[in-house]
């Protein structure tokens, strides 16, 4: 009896797995059936590296696209990590528990507030601010960093509290114990220690940072060109994406789910490589 | 694609989970169709904010009256149109594309296209031929028209919107500015006009408020009188289209629209009645 209620839930739950890796596989064979005729057609070379889009006229041309959505990742990492981190350090290290209780809630209130508020924010706040002060239209990649560090700062922070907090007592006890100052055995010891897991915040961080759409279409500009600084405007490839789908027909279509297959692969490349990168420390620690 | 269960994989288990989840889709789909006789628009989204008033307006005077109103823009109202997602396609382009010739159009309103700036933008009037050389980015500063030394600031619509299409239809073709600023609906064009001194941008006439001011184009302002009398020139108008005549609640709902009371509503909100 007992046996046979196991291998049906067994089963079930093999199901629900399933299931996942059942709608990856839907989604990707739909996104190359639908692009890859076109990457043929107009030869990925044109399409991944010629910087005209006009669709209107035959012209597609994603890299500023490409390297726009590199942009604004990199730019929102480069905000939200750091602050992330060293809230984490903070917060698990040195603050009172008092704080802990106060700022975790409210980091995952952040993390629960839908993107187009973000988004409102940043234009009606954010972008005349960098107008006023920096000049260049204000709807900037700049403008898009910022909204997307703020975004990913909850999950980049509360992994890495859960990381930092997940090295044993003993080894800060142990630095201590070896004349190390409380800072010295964060760095020294817990830091080194919860790498992977700041990485793994980091990633996560990334991946959202990438496939962030709305906020970044009402704060980034959309100009179909390559950024000349982070004061220009531009458009990342989910933009160039949500934008045009409703409208597309045709070749103009297919355009866009090759930019998705872009997109798919740029995603693919950088989890990769952040992977790697974690498996690598894993194997030096050793 | 390998994977490492720990337990051995049953097939059958794999085909009973794939059979529930295509009953559980085939039951969602029995539940959406049983649905009564509606009409359903969709098209345009500067006539969307119009339709829904307009449906309402019908469905509370007529009590069969069941018109939903989807946006989607102006190429989504012909495609639908023609595939039959919906009865009613909207579509504001001066020019209807060739795969629309299919489709019965029917006018119900025209719609200028105000092109605005900045409140405090000293900038009065400018010509058709000025506004087109800003667009295509060969007049990039201000100072270009007697005003500060700051940079102008496009502000256009993404490719495909009935709005751009018909700008730069009016103005003579041209390759927008790849700097232009691109914004995905009108109130969102308002809002960035709204928000930057350098600002150029165009919207729907029907949009324009306190926050931005529309220029002159031409020596003509933008009002009804100027649009009904013709001499404003950035006018375009708002296409209902069906497949082949229309019949039943869709007839009822255009005639509506085309009657007194359907147009006395389209006037009132800021649009302009179709003759």
């Amino acid at each position: 009896m007992r046996a046979t209620s196991d291998k049906v839930v067994e089963r079930a739950l093999l199901a629900v797995a399933c299931t996942a890796v059942f709608c990856l596989l839907v989604i990707a064979a739909f996104i190359f059936k639908e692009g890859f005729p076109f990457l043929l057609k107009v030869g990925p070379g044109n399409f991944l590296f010629s910087s005209d889009w006009r669709p209107d006229s035959g012209h597609y041309g994603i890299f500023p696209m490409i390297v726009s959505s590199l942009w604004v990742t990199f730019g929102g990492l480069a905000i939200g990590a750091p602050l992330g981190i060293a809230g984490a350090i903070f917060l698990s290290e040195f603050g009172p528990p008092s704080a802990m209780r106060v700022v975790k809630p409210a980091i995952e209130l952040l993390a629960g507030i839908p993107s187009v508020v973000f988004g409102f924010i940043g234009v009606m706040v954010l972008a005349p601010f960098i107008r006023r002060v920096a000049g260049g239209p204000g709807l900037s990649v700049l403008a898009a960093a910022i909204v997307l560090g703020v975004m990913i700062l909850p999950t980049i922070m509360s992994i890495s509290i859960d990381s930092l907090r997940s090295v044993p007592q003993s080894y800060r006890e142990g630095a201590l114990a070896l004349g190390a100052t409380r800072w010295q055995a964060v760095r020294m010891v817990v830091l080194k220690a919860a790498r992977p897991g700041l990485l793994a915040g980091m990633i996560l961080g990334m991946g959202r940072a990438i496939g962030e759409t709305m906020a970044v279409i009402m704060v980034a500009g959309n100009a179909v060109k390559m950024p000349a600084s982070a004061l220009d405007s531009a458009r990342t490839l989910t933009a160039n994406i949500a934008l045009e789908m409703g409208y597309a027909t045709g070749m103009h279509r297919q355009a866009l789910f090759a930019t998705g297959i872009v997109l798919f692969v740029v995603i693919m490349i950088l989890n990769g490589a952040a992977t790697a990168a974690l498996r690598r420390r894993g194997a030096a620690k050793r | 694609m390998r994977m490492n269960p720990p337990f051995p994989a049953p097939r059958r288990a794999i085909r009973a989970a794939l059979l529930a989840l295509a009953c559980a889709l085939a039951l969602a789909c029995g539940s959406c169709a049983g649905r009564g006789a509606s009409v359903t628009m969709a098209g345009s989204t500067a006539f969307q904010p119009f339709a829904e008033k307009l449906a309402d307006e019908y469905n509370a005077s007529h009590p069969e009256g069941n018109v939903t109103v989807q946006g989607g823009g102006s190429a989504v109202g012909i495609s639908a149109a023609i595939n039959g997602a919906a009865q009613i396609g909207m579509a504001d382009l001066v020019e209807l594309p060739p795969d629309a010739s299919v489709l019965t159009p029917f006018v119900v309103a025209r719609d200028g296209i105000a092109v605005v700036v900045h409140p405090s933008n000293r900038i009065k009037d400018l010509p058709m031929a000025r506004i087109r050389e800003v667009y295509i980015g060969a007049i990039r500063n201000w100072k270009e028209f007697g005003g500060p030394d700051a940079p102008i600031n496009v502000v256009s619509r993404e490719s495909g919107s009935g709005t751009r299409s018909s700008f730069e239809t009016i103005l003579g073709r041209f390759d927008l500015s790849t700097s232009a600023i691109i914004q995905d609906s009108n109130g969102t064009v308002r809002e960035t006009v709204a928000n930057d001194a350098n600002a150029i941008g165009y919207v729907s006439y029907g949009l324009v408020n306190e926050k931005i001011k529309a220029i002159r184009v031409d020596g003509q302002a933008c009002t009804t009188e100027l649009i009904l009398a013709g001499k404003y020139v950035l006018v375009r108008p708002i296409y209902l289209l069906t497949l082949g005549e229309p019949t039943g609640a869709a007839k009822g709902f255009i005639d509506y629209v085309l009657g007194p009371s359907g147009q006395a509503s389209i006037k009132a909100d800021g649009l302009l009645p179709a003759k």
